[in-house]
């Protein structure tokens, strides 16, 4: 067995197919890595191409074995556990070794980093449902968030359904991509730099609304700002709207279109009128 | 008075009500409506205010104008406040615009007695039925049953909205008739029970109907203020049983008395209010609903208020030591969950793991038991943690010791250089 370095497209099939390459080629990984941040070294490399084939016998291997393992195997590729890759290689060989009965051990040294990530990116796609801020952009909903792990696939179930009739978009700033829905079809696509518009009247009027309900609703004789930042780590307070200055809630009379490069074509880029169609139900009693 | 004002002065009149949740809404995405409430079974919280409690739902009164008098309200009839009401159009129009930018998660509607409750409750079903069925909304509706209004009106409100609450506010009928005049003991309990029944039977019909209006299905919850009255946490964790066992309500909220008017039968204006015994009756309040614990087990008449140093479960582990150690890798669920630093879903996993083999110590906290307190209390394979050696004197100081940086802390004083002390 030869010990090498794989670089891969940084899809998640292109890493299963370094699962099979690896078992192909009697080859053990010292590390895996996207081919965007691969820097040449004294270690013996092997660049993998991308085969759907080989990626869905690695992942009906895994599922057979126990779908709780690929769903931790999916979710695990999502998160921000650094060199998750290893750590996920390094999971299936053992699982694929001892069989289902390794998934019971949670205490495991190889399968407890993978549990503890995956429930990071649990905990933040859950927060993240309640924390997103969308903007009313000429009938488009659009928001931004900061998350460390990439919750976006996470959250497209949830805000498909809440928003069906909507079109709405939400960008990931630190991931550069963004996740588009509109007529019941959802994509998730990288966009490498977005602008929000600023608010029109309506807009920064519900702004006000909202903050003006956020500040009194606490209880002065109440204040606790140790519990607030425990249950809402100041990490999020960025993109949310009651914690934003004061231009934030100046409105702008002419609402600057702002388009978003690398929009699908049929979904309206953020900023921009939508199409007359059939009103949401909301919009007009 | 524009909507800007009204919000201020509704929301203001409403917060100190202590639900917010969406927990228990099953509300599936509907083409053509908006919002959903089904993927989030524990509930959204969509902020948190500078108090740290959860903000889930828009929370404002239809009007804080009121026919009552209570004593303890800051909108009873002879307080000067100033008073508003929403029109049904400016509330569903708040609440689907808010909820469309993801602010909220629903509305909270609870109002004061205009009229008669009869009338308000008309007013609240006249918005509520605007939003439902003009507006399209599908998100999560919690509505106030006004003590006194007609069955009826109760029996509309429940098709509307997801869960209903009324509010007991003080936990004994003595307090009630000096603080509260208006209301009694069987006017509140009436619609309870009302609540009660037809959400059973909502839930039958269900069974054999398949699109059976559903009635409250988030079942109902209610309130009790703590510290306005003198009643200890004995009785009010015994009635907090009584409601659980016989109304089968889904939660009882606990709100700690915030003094706003100076009153002989109240607590002085410049009284704190209490926090940290709300927070222990909250803590006793999740033994009784999810860990098996009764409230005589939890207090008795020797000791009728919880310690404030240790929380509940601790406290009754320090007094049956004889239960303790319990082995991790042969004791069942129930056991489990009586240590202290064992919760439902560490003891769920502690099952779920030691299937596959024997679980040591070093396990345990990767598994979510919180060992600090739970070191004490358990062994796993005959064995405790290392080095760890005490005494039933010593445990009580060293739980206390683990407790308190979680505790609110005293403020800081400046030591005087020139000062002798005392």
């Amino acid at each position: 067995m030869t010990e090498m370095v794989y670089c891969y497209d940084g899809s998640f099939e292109g890493f299963l197919c370094c699962v099979f390459d690896s078992y192909a080629n009697r080859e053990v990984l010292t590390a895996i890595c996207c081919d965007e941040d691969f820097i040449p070294a004294l270690f013996a490399s092997r660049s993998i191409p991308t085969d759907r084939d080989h990626a869905g016998r690695v992942y009906r291997r895994v599922v057979k074995c126990s779908p709780w393992a690929a769903e931790l195997l999916r979710k695990g590729f999502l998160t921000c556990l650094p060199e998750r890759e290893l750590h996920l290689y390094h999971f299936i060989q053992k699982l694929l070794q001892d069989g289902p009965g390794f998934m019971g051990n949670l205490a495991d040294p190889t399968l407890y980093p993978v549990i503890k990530a995956v429930r990071h990116l649990e905990g933040e796609a859950h927060l993240l449902k309640g924390f997103v801020r969308f903007s009313d952009l000429g009938g488009v909903l659009g928001g931004e968030i900061e998350p460390k792990n990439r919750v976006l696939p996470m959250l497209r179930g949830h805000f498909c359904a809440r928003y069906l009739n909507e079109k709405f978009f939400l960008y990931d700033r630190t991931h550069h991509e963004a996740l588009f829905y509109a007529a019941g079809k959802a994509v998730i696509r990288p966009l490498a730099d977005f602008q929000m518009a600023p608010p029109d009247e309506t807009e920064a009027a519900y702004r006000i609304l909202w903050k003006r309900f956020y500040d009194t609703i606490a209880i002065k004789e109440r204040y606790n700002p140790r519990c607030r930042m425990t249950n809402m780590p100041k990490r999020y307070w960025n993109t949310m709207t009651e914690f934003q200055g004061d231009s934030y809630f100046k409105a702008q009379s002419s609402p600057a279109a702002v388009s978003a490069p690398g929009a699908q074509a049929g979904i309206p880029a953020p900023g921009t009128l939508p199409a007359p169609g059939p009103s949401a139900p909301g919009s007009a009693p | 008075m524009d909507v800007l004002e009204k919000l201020t002065v509704l929301t203001d009149a409403a917060k100190y009500d202590a639900a917010c949740t969406s927990s228990g809404g099953n509300r599936r995405a509907k083409q053509g409506y908006i919002g959903n409430t089904s993927t989030s079974l524990a509930g959204c919280c969509h902020t948190f205010s500078a108090d740290g409690r959860c903000v889930t739902l828009l929370k404002v009164l239809m009007t804080n104008r009121c026919v009552y008098d209570c004593k303890y309200c800051v909108n009873r009839r002879s307080n000067e406040t100033r008073r508003a009401a929403f029109t049904p159009e400016e509330l569903a129009d708040l609440t689907v615009n808010f909820y469309r930018r993801n602010y909220i998660e629903g509305l909270f509607l609870s109002s004061g007695v205009l009229r008669s409750p009869d009338y308000t409750t008309e007013l609240m079903i006249r918005a509520l039925r605007l939003l439902r069925e003009t507006y399209r909304f599908n998100g999560y509706i919690h509505a106030k049953a006004i003590p006194g209004t007609a069955p009826e009106l109760v029996e509309q409100l429940g098709f509307l909205a997801d869960r209903l609450s009324v509010n007991i506010e003080l936990p004994s009928e003595t307090g009630l008739k000096v603080l509260a005049p208006d209301k009694t003991k069987r006017a509140i309990l009436t619609p309870m029970r009302q609540i009660q029944i037809r959400n059973h039977q909502s839930r039958e019909e269900l069974v054999k109907y398949r699109h059976a209006p559903k009635f409250a299905p988030a079942g109902q919850s209610t309130q009790l203020i703590v510290g306005a009255t003198a009643d200890n946490d004995l009785r009010i964790l015994r009635l907090t049983q009584g409601l659980y066992d016989r109304y089968h309500l889904k939660r009882v909220f606990y709100s700690a008395y915030v003094p706003t008017v100076e009153h002989a039968l109240l607590p002085a204006k410049d009284v704190k209010p209490p926090l940290l015994r709300e927070h222990r009756l909250y803590q006793a309040d999740w033994l009784l609903r999810f860990y098996g614990f009764r409230a005589e087990e939890l207090l008795d008449e020797e000791q009728p208020d919880f310690d404030p140093r240790v929380d509940p479960k601790c406290s009754w582990a320090i007094g049956h030591l004889s239960f303790f150690p319990v082995e991790v890798n042969t004791a069942d669920y129930e056991s489990l969950l009586r240590v202290p630093g064992v919760g439902v879903t560490s003891a769920r996993r502690i099952l779920a793991a030691r299937r596959t083999g024997p679980l040591h110590i070093e396990n345990l906290q990767k598994l979510g038991v919180v060992m600090k307190r739970a070191q004490y209390f358990l062994t796993a394979s005959g064995k405790t943690a290392n080095g760890l050696r005490f005494t039933p004197d010593s445990l009580l100081r060293s739980l206390i010791a683990a407790e308190r940086p979680l505790l609110p802390q005293p403020p800081m004083e400046q030591l005087s250089l020139f000062h002798s002390a005392v």
